[in-house]
């Protein structure tokens, strides 16, 4: 009769028994698969921005190109330096996050304390470089103009370096004002309008001899973007349908709208993610303050919390390779 | 207190994972704004061979995370392989089928888009 009974109940373990399948404790484990199936997730997104990269290998916006902003840089071409700065505050408020763990193994409440309280302010100032990121991205640096099948026209000067729009286009006065509901039939409206339009950057680009455009599509023996030569620009300009600023979900000066599609999703859901693991750490860092886990005798749920703090850095790992260096 | 001898600081192991980590982000970005054509412009595995060290380096970064900075080298084995061989194996047969995928829809469907008006 002794096998039936359950004599030293442990709420870490599975069913409050004395068997720890695996040898990890109820929550760990359960956080280990949680992780797995949250890394499928991520894979499957990342896996599908290879899909549309590949389908469209020989027009893919040139990442170096787009993410080229440093704070108070203005006007500098800093490519890489700023995402390479976010990833340094991730690993190393992982860094902090795993000294937490370590000091909870002590169980020594004041450093636990102090490594979890870095660990959020890292998580905090991750948050908004992203949002600086976006910012950057959403405003764009260049304004390109779109064709009518869609595609994306930029401009060049004689070095191959693009300008701005606003650089050269012609100020022509306009009457033109927006069409907003109170102004025409009740259920019409439309769109702010564009600071340039159509017209005034092809008159600018008639007095600018010296420029010329660049379409999407990659030269592949160079891995740059192929650029028009003047004579023929005319016969691309006339396509013209729009005047593209920044990017969003519907269109993307840099290139293809995909890009900026799968950015703002993958950021985005990651961003997700270090927002809730910065919440969870909030909530974790006032339990080991009121003292909850020296009372328990043990700082499990730091270490819980680690893995999925660890688990966010882990995939930015991979974002990073696959919108920023590959 | 029999729970504070079991477990030995691992300050040091932690701090010389830091280090290692920073110095493969370092070589990462360096490669990444350099570009060196020697490297940028082949063609290795349907890819350029720099595409396959930033590849690389990046499962290294994942392996220091996660056995060092998520403790996986103190599981069991058991659980190691049922959450690393899972995730490993699953992301490799999707990732492999969607880019072979795509390069075929971009085989079939590259030569119909215009890039001349």
């Amino acid at each position: 009769m002794e096998a039936t009974i359950a004599t030293n109940t442990n709420a870490n373990n599975w069913g409050g028994g004395n068997q720890k399948p695996l040898g990890a404790s109820y929550g760990k484990m359960m956080m280990w698969f949680f992780i797995l199936s949250d890394a499928l997730t991520f894979s499957g997104f990342l896996a599908a921005y290879g899909l549309m990269r590949f389908k469209f290998i020989d027009s893919w916006p040139i990442a170096d190109e787009v993410f080229t902003h440093f704070p108070f840089l203005h006007d500098v071409h800093a490519p890489m330096y700023y995402v390479a700065l976010m990833t340094f505050i991730l690993i190393f408020s992982s860094v902090t996050m795993v000294l937490a763990v370590d000091a909870g193994h002590q169980m020594n409440k004041a450093k636990v304390t102090f490594y979890m309280f870095l660990t959020i302010i890292g998580g905090a100032i991750f948050l908004g470089s992203q949002a600086w990121e976006w910012k950057n991205f959403i405003h764009g640096s260049y304004g390109a103009i779109k064709l009518n099948d869609g595609k994306i026209i930029q401009f060049v000067d004689a070095e191959g370096h693009q300008v701005t729009l606003e650089s050269f286009a012609k100020e022509i006065p306009s009457e033109r004002t927006q069409h907003i509901k109170s102004k025409g039939v009740w259920f019409v409206e439309e769109a702010a309008l564009p600071a340039i339009t159509v017209n005034e950057v092809i008159e600018g680009f008639k007095e600018h001899p010296e420029l010329t455009i660049r379409t999407e599509q990659l030269n592949t023996e160079i891995k740059k973007k192929t650029i028009i030569p003047r004579e023929k620009a005319m016969d691309y300009l006339n396509e013209s349908n729009k005047v593209v600023m920044g990017a969003n979900l519907k269109e993307n000066e840099y290139g293809k709208t995909l890009f900026a599609d799968f950015f703002f999703f993958i950021t985005g859901f990651h961003g997700f993610h270090v927002f809730s693991g910065v919440v969870i750490n909030i909530i974790i860092f006032f339990n080991v303050i009121i003292g909850t886990y020296e009372r328990r005798g043990h700082y499990e749920m730091v270490e819980k919390v680690g893995l999925y703090w660890h688990f966010v850095d882990l995939v930015w790992v991979f974002v990073f390779t696959f919108f920023y260096l590959v | 207190m029999a729970h504070a001898q079991e477990h030995t600081s691992h300050t040091k192991l932690i701090w010389k994972v830091f280090g290692i980590l920073s110095l493969i982000t370092i070589v990462e970005v360096i490669l990444g704004i350099i570009k060196p054509d020697s490297l940028h412009l082949t063609h290795f595995l349907g890819t350029s061979i720099l595409n396959i060290i930033f590849l690389l380096l990046t499962l290294l970064k994942a392996y220091y995370i996660t056995w060092f900075f998520m403790h996986m080298a103190d599981e069991k084995k058991n659980l190691r392989r049922a959450v690393v061989w899972t995730a490993f194996f699953l992301i490799a047969y999707l990732s492999t089928l969607l880019l072979l995928e795509g390069s075929y829809i971009h085989d079939v469907l590259g030569p119909l888009t215009k890039w001349n008006y």
